[in-house]
């Protein structure tokens, strides 16, 4: 299954064929193609621009200015979002500590892992490297109660590291590593070897440096996968919460005013949007290499 | 770190040296290696630790606490006593007070399974389908639709939540403008299913559609040009080149889909609250919301949910192995 999509990727633009004018579309084709490529965009864009209208109508106005242009567009949600509650402040604070440093230890701890299987040989390897592999397949489901167990009576129950020492424990990056440790010719290393450079010198000064695009790949993913995190800090926060809990509090406290609750998503939904806006094709590209799914 | 005696670089060469650098050595006694590479056993230990340490402790000691838990009879609050297999038994027994309602929300998540999947993996191969052509924009577009899978379920969730209000949400007003009446959209059935339906596809078709539009440029132009020759028209082409040749991602995508729908919570906890009211309980729970209340909400029994939690994690896994035996075996 690989090769098929792994073509695809590195080719990165539709087959064409060489026989000219086969598959050419007519002009009226092309207007109709396009026609519904806007209208599929539409729906994709109109509930977030339906989102940022709310945001930027104040308490009941967004019940009585149904409008997608606010009548009087105001920042007064922004506003009440960070200095009403310092909650707000502290779910943003969290979340972006949470998903620096959450990123920055799984690269760090991955690859390390990853580069010793995949070129060091040593006893229990296989053994090791197939606990890790199977763990993959198992639902995340079964590992909720009893993860939530254990961060309660190490004493680490609302605590910061208890939202991502899960996440850092995760095989993913270790295999998405290894696997691209695997493509690198080992003469590079073979010469640092040969210059009395040991292993962990040779990973850091030769292996890493070539492994730029691949940790970029891992570092987006798991950026992503921190930031957006539902389920795991819903049930191991109280009052020290990431954004995606926090949300869930900010409905529950005003779900009468949708404006406030829409002002939130949107702030969640920045960052990343930004980071998207900027790597957009590189994150596409990223996630289709390596499958994973939200 | 320094694992290397640095006063015997040249000890490192010798024969296997290339082999075991590769890591795939398999011929000489272990010690033999070892010691020609001049590093020493436990250097790749050391590589190894700090991630398999977090993994041993936060993943592999959990799978036995949850089968541990399942067995006994816990609350956030106190270690309950040995109950055996009794949560297990009420799953299964018709007459316990658990049954109905846990197999109610699993057969509200099979059901989320048995539409969402063949909606998200057709919508997403038509997508593809229309994106696989050359046309100025195109990955302008692709990029567009891709936009929803970056955000987190509860931002997708609020903003179907609100495009879904009874009294101002767009969605709920238009409908109303077109047609003079709507629903209760977030409160009644099948419109809160609806609901649920279209956030989520609007959140997670652009994953299948760049996975397929990947797998359709992978194709051989040669067989279209072959195709187009014997005058196969668009639709003979997509039917008997891209399907065909998308087969083993096809399986891939389907796989993902159903384990993904499988495992639906954050939607309908924000959207619907797991509503409207049944006799029941909640129409829109899915199995997995069932599990969060009963674990984390009210008397937090956590044994309760920790064997619920296995029940459905075995279900998926038969699922998956069932849909990859199924696939593979019937290749013409």
């Amino acid at each position: 299954m690989a090769t098929t999509l792994d073509r695809g990727l590195e080719r990165d633009e539709p087959v064409e064929l060489k026989a000219v004018g086969t598959r050419r579309r007519g002009r009226g084709d092309r207007i109709l193609l396009y026609l519904i490529l806007i209208a599929i965009a539409v729906f994709f864009i109109l509930p977030l621009v339906v989102v940022v209208s709310a945001s930027l109508k104040y308490r009941s106005e967004v019940f009585t200015d149904t409008g997608l242009i606010p009548s009087s567009p105001s920042l007064e949600n922004y506003v009440a979002l960070f200095s009403g509650s310092a909650e707000f402040a502290t779910w943003f604070k969290n979340s972006a500590i949470v998903s620096i440093i959450g990123t920055v230890i799984t690269l760090a701890i991955t690859s390390l892992s990853a580069y010793a299987f995949a070129r060091i040989d040593f006893r229990f390897k296989g053994l090791l490297f197939g606990l890790l592999i199977t763990t993959l397949v198992l639902p995340s489901v079964m590992f909720l109660v009893p993860q939530f167990k254990l961060i309660g009576q190490i004493g680490l129950y609302d605590s910061i590291p208890a939202l991502m020492l899960p996440g850092l424990a995760g095989v993913f990056g270790v295999f998405f590593m290894r696997q691209f440790f695997l493509t690198i010719p080992v003469e590079l290393e073979e010469a640092a070897y040969v210059d009395g450079a040991n292993r962990f010198r040779t990973f850091a000064s030769v292996v890493l440096p070539m492994a730029g695009p691949a940790l970029a790949t891992l570092a987006v993913i798991t950026f992503l996968a921190f930031w957006n995190d539902y389920l795991w800090p819903t049930i191991i926060c109280q009052n020290n919460c990431t954004l995606p809990p926090g949300l869930r509090s900010l409905q529950s406290e005003f779900t009468s005013d949708p404006g406030l609750v829409m002002t939130g998503a949107v702030v969640a939904a920045i960052p990343v949007l930004i980071i998207y806006l900027v790597l957009q094709r590189y994150i596409v590209q990223s996630v289709a290499s390596s499958g994973i799914k939200g | 770190m320094t694992v290397v005696d640095a006063g015997q670089p040249q000890r490192v060469k010798g024969p296997g040296f290339l082999a075991r650098l590769r890591g795939g050595s398999r011929s000489g006694s272990r010690a033999d290696v070892r010691r020609r590479i001049g590093e020493r056993a436990y250097t790749p230990y050391l590589f190894i630790a700090p991630h398999f340490i977090l993994f041993t402790i936060f993943i592999l000691f959990p799978f036995f606490l949850g089968i541990w838990i399942s067995v006994h009879d816990s609350t956030p609050l106190r270690e309950g006593p040995f109950v055996g297999l009794r949560w297990y038994m009420q799953l299964f027994n018709p007459d316990s007070s658990q049954f109905p309602r846990f197999w109610n929300t699993v057969w509200n998540t099979i059901l989320f399974v048995l539409i969402s999947t063949p909606l998200l993996v057709g919508v997403g191969l038509l997508l593809a389908a229309l994106l696989n052509t050359k046309i100025r924009g195109r990955n302008f577009f692709r990029g567009l639709y891709f936009v929803p899978w970056t955000l987190s379920v509860s931002v997708i969730a609020l903003v179907w939540w609100w495009m879904f209000n009874s009294n101002a949400g767009f969605v709920a007003l238009a409908i109303k403008d077109l047609f003079g009446v709507g629903p209760n959209w977030l409160a009644s059935n099948p419109w809160a299913w609806i609901a649920i339906l279209i956030a989520t596809l609007w959140w997670t078709i652009g994953f299948n559609t760049i996975i397929f539009l990947a797998g359709m440029q992978g194709i051989s132009a040669d067989l279209y040009e072959a195709a187009s020759v014997d005058g196969a028209n668009r639709w003979q082409q997509f039917r008997s080149i891209t399907l065909p040749s998308l087969r083993p991602i096809l399986l891939l995508v389907i796989t993902l889909q159903i384990i993904a729908s499988f495992q639906l919570v954050g939607q309908p906890q924000l959207m619907t609250g797991g509503g409207p009211p049944s006799a029941l309980g909640g129409e829109t729970t899915p199995v997995l919301l069932h599990i969060y209340n009963v674990g984390f909400q009210g008397r937090r029994e956590l044994s309760i949910a920790a064997a619920m939690a296995l029940v459905v994690a075995a279900m998926m896994v038969i699922v998956s192995v069932v849909n990859f035996r199924l696939f593979s075996s019937e290749r013409s």
